[in-house]
């Protein structure tokens, strides 16, 4: 076993990390419960039919009158907490991920044909970038979801919600993808193996896929921990604004926003559980965001 | 007098320690320039840095003794080891660019070191900094003093670097590959400079190289280092001229002469991994064109690239990387291309290859007009017959991909073999022919030395088919002893399959070792060419002259 963790040099760092140990703990139990949200869940907070007004405002099971039924409590329309934030996370990783992959797509296509040409076609798409940096993410966001409310019909908007939320944070995000896959390209372009690749006259994508792009998938594989813990932050940001989910789908964000009006009244738990989870669940993608690139950056060992 | 008697150096990691050297003795007198070599792996550095007390954590010196003069410099605290540094001990390291701070002018960073080790007023450090660079030879260093290292050329650099190292009148120096980076014509005046310092102020230097040649020149004694250990030291004379250990004499079997050719080098059968054999590849080969050797003309080849920009309004003025160059290779022989950096040797490989556009001039190979750079269709023949064995080995195979996909590449690019399995048992078969295991194919990149890969890279120029073999200066990342093999085999090769080849090098000795024909490169212009013979026997040019007469080469009578 020591043998064979010694062989991967991955491994046996991460062994040696206890921050890392944990961070990878929380995050597995917060996806796995994420996925088997509706096996685990004891109500379905998307179906109006299985709560109960009558069990609004309980609170956690450690305070007087509370349900043991419930045991982080339930909010004022009486869904159970825990199901509210595992179908929440649920929710939030979808949204998260989806727009990670589309923004890794769009960013890494165009970064690593910017890096490969140059010239006047890397001078577009960078200046399209760094446009896109000088605005906000939020603001980019919040941009698409008013054109989306502006010229989408009414009757489909509701159902569009998921999707226009997406791709209002894949675009925000697609930028640090394209500028990272950019400059490690440029370095690879120096190498001789890809000097070699062009000089066979291999075709311009079979050297951008096949001799760079497996060349610098760590820093992007980096960017893209990092990026999953922005991405679920922007949705919930937008949420919270109340530009993301409505309440009868909530995602965690959705939770935090309706927790919000019970700030000062008392019934703490709705507001703070969920902001607690999405605390957890953020730091722990961020931490080992932040262990990968000391893994692929040999010179932090 | 730097003593050093049984030093041992471990670094633990965590697959147990790891001995870097292992009981290495040595003297060095005042005056004395003592020359450490070994390949790479040898341990040479890590003598040097147990000595200036700066090795790489997490390493340390298990046992031993360490002295200067009464000085034990074992037993010093870490503030008591600082102030010897520098001002008894001073290190001269390989790389003149990074070891100047670009931020502070000469001027500033003599002071800083003079003021650090002595009581000296500002104006007196000044004045003693400038005194120094005049001793060192920097002309009018009252006033070169103000400038930046940047503004520098590179032998300059190097010499501001040697005058930080005695501004405090060190006994001992570390020399750490100090000329290697350098061109011949400055690392001959930097090696005149460390002799004539040993002489005049009684310096004692470490000569730290993997240079013989270097070592020849200007060691008073020398010691071999191996695997971490002392295999020989004496007198240079002695253990140059006649050694006494196997591996002395191997490593000096190895050494290319600048005097004279021989046609194989003596190399020691490590394993049987060696033989070349690889029946099915070497038949594949013979099938292709190979009875029609084809040659290459260069007319009035001129390759300018856009210069530094002066002003936003104005066009950069053009920076002439090859001007009217014009070259005869004729088929089947090598031709040999010497010049410093900078003077367009690897500009020339690339705008035959097509990754550089000329900007005029005609390229011919065998009877066919070479399209310039991005004019030549992907599809080309020329793709296919020129092929290209790059300097670097670590960095020309692709890291993420096996030996087999790399080998395999070019036979089904160029749609030579159909069938998978006929390409797989094809490139293991090259494998055997350059000299390695089959197996090898399994594997990936990193789990080679640099030798095997630069073996990996030949297979792959001849899985190819090529007709003209490109070598952008194929030895000089790697060891002498490995130089020696990576140039037999070239030279195997290139008789067996009557391979035209352009051989790029730096190194005179190498060029001479292999070429047919020698052509000299200085700024973008040919010097001189002729039959290798000739240019090395009678050169015609001032600046070939000038170039042979500066390679430190080993003296003749010293050979038994």
């Amino acid at each position: 076993m020591i043998a064979f963790l010694k062989k991967f040099e991955g491994l046996w760092l991460f062994v040696h990390s206890p921050s890392a140990i944990v961070a990878a703990m929380v995050a597995t139990l917060i996806i796995l419960g994420a996925i088997f949200a509706s096996w685990i869940a004891l109500v379905n907070p998307y179906d109006l039919a299985s709560f109960s007004l009558f069990d609004g405002l309980l609170p956690p099971v450690w305070q007087d009158g509370a349900n043991p039924k419930y045991l982080l409590g339930t909010d004022d329309q009486g869904r159970d907490m825990i199901s509210a934030i595992l179908y929440g996370a649920r929710l939030s990783l979808i949204i998260g991920l989806s727009a990670l992959t589309i923004a890794a797509v769009i960013g890494v296509g165009l970064g690593l044909a910017a890096g490969y040409y140059g010239g006047r076609f890397d001078a577009v798409v960078m200046r399209i970038a760094d446009v896109q940096l000088a605005l906000p993410a939020i603001l980019t966001a919040l941009l698409i979801d008013g054109i989306a409310r502006g010229i989408l019909p009414a009757a489909i908007q509701q159902d569009l919600r998921v999707a226009v939320l997406t791709l209002a944070i894949a675009l925000s995000l697609w930028v640090n993808f394209a500028r990272t896959a950019r400059a490690t390209t440029f370095v690879q372009m120096n190498k001789e193996y890809v000097q070699a690749a062009i000089m066979m006259g291999q075709r311009p994508s079979r050297v951008m896929f096949v001799h760079i792009l497996p060349n610098i998938l760590g820093p992007l594989l980096v960017i893209m921990t990092v990026d999953l813990a922005s991405a679920i932050l922007l949705e919930a940001t937008l949420s919270f604004l109340g530009i993301g989910l409505p309440a009868d789908s909530p995602s965690l964000g959705t939770l935090i926003r309706i927790g919000m009006q019970f700030l000062l009244s008392g019934e703490w738990w709705i507001l703070w559980i969920p902001t607690l989870f999405l605390i957890a669940l953020v730091v722990s993608i961020n931490i080992l965001g932040d262990f990968l690139r000391d893994i692929f950056n040999p010179r932090l060992r | 007098m730097l003593t050093i008697k049984d030093l041992t150096v471990k670094f633990p990691s965590r697959f147990g320690d790891f001995s870097a050297i292992e009981g290495v003795d040595m003297t060095i007198k005042p005056g004395e320039i003592h020359g450490l070599v070994g390949e790479s792996g040898a341990g040479k550095s890590t003598v040097g840095a147990a000595v200036i007390g700066l090795l790489q954590a997490p390493g340390y010196v298990t046992k031993g003794i360490l002295t200067l003069g009464d000085t034990d410099l074992r037993e010093l605290t870490p503030a008591q080891a600082h102030e010897v540094r520098g001002d008894r001990i001073s290190m001269i390291f390989q790389d003149p660019q990074t070891s100047l701070n670009p931020l502070m002018t000469i001027e500033d960073q003599l002071v800083e070191t003079i003021q650090a080790h002595s009581d000296a007023s500002k104006t007196a450090a000044r004045r003693r900094a400038v005194d120094l660079l005049e001793d060192i030879g920097i002309q009018n260093a009252s006033q070169r003093i103000k400038a930046y290292p940047h503004q520098f050329s590179g032998g300059m650099r190097q010499r501001v670097v040697i005058a930080l190292a005695i501004c405090t009148d060190p006994e001992v120096i570390i020399a750490d590959e100090p000329t290697t980076a350098l061109d011949v014509a400055v690392q001959s005046q930097v090696l005149d400079l460390i002799q004539q310092l040993a002489k005049e102020r009684q310096i004692a230097f470490m000569l730290i190289t993997h240079d013989i040649g270097v070592i020849a020149q200007v060691a008073d004694r020398v010691t071999v280092m191996r695997k971490g250990r002392v295999v020989e030291t004496g007198a240079t004379a002695q253990v140059l001229g006649a050694p006494k250990h196997p591996y002395t004499r191997a490593l000096m079997d190895a050494v290319p002469p600048l005097d004279r050719k021989i046609d194989r080098f003596r190399v020691p059968a490590v394993d049987d991994t060696a033989v070349m054999q690889g029946d099915t590849a070497e038949r594949w080969l013979l099938e292709g064109q190979q009875h029609c050797l084809t040659g290459l003309t260069l007319e009035n080849l001129t390759v300018t690239f856009a210069g530094p920009r002066t002003s936003l309004f104005r066009k950069p003025s053009p920076y002439v990387a090859l001007e009217d160059v014009t070259l005869t290779i004729r088929p089947g022989s090598i031709m040999g291309l010497v010049g410093e950096s900078g003077s367009g040797k690897s500009t020339l490989a690339k705008a035959i290859t097509g990754l550089v556009t000329p900007t005029y001039g005609a390229m011919i190979l065998g009877d066919t007009v070479l399209p310039f750079g991005a004019s030549r269709s992907r599809h080309h023949p020329s793709r296919q017959l020129v092929q290209m064995v790059f300097q670097d080995p670590y960095s020309s195979l692709n890291p993420r991909h096996r030996i087999g996909d790399i080998l395999t590449e070019p036979l089904w690019f160029y749609g030579f073999v159909k069938d998978p399995a006929e390409r797989v048992s094809l490139a293991a078969s090259m494998l055997s022919l350059v000299g390695m295991q089959p197996d090898a194919i399994t594997k990936y990149p990193h789990q080679f030395s640099g030798g095997q890969r630069q073996r990996i890279a030949v297979a792959r120029a001849l899985l190819a088919r090529p007709r003209f073999l490109i070598c952008d200066e194929p030895t000089s990342a790697l060891d002498v002893s490995i130089q020696a093999e990576i140039l037999n085999l070239l030279k195997e090769l290139q008789a067996r399959f009557g391979l035209t080849i352009l051989f790029i090098s730096h190194n005179l000795a190498v060029v001479r070792q292999m070429a047919d024909d020698t052509a000299v490169l200085l700024n973008g212009k040919i010097e001189e060419v002729n039959t290798t013979e000739a240019v090395y026997e009678s050169p015609q040019a001032e600046y070939t002259k000038l170039l042979l007469a500066q390679t430190p080469v080993m003296p003749k009578s010293w050979r038994q």
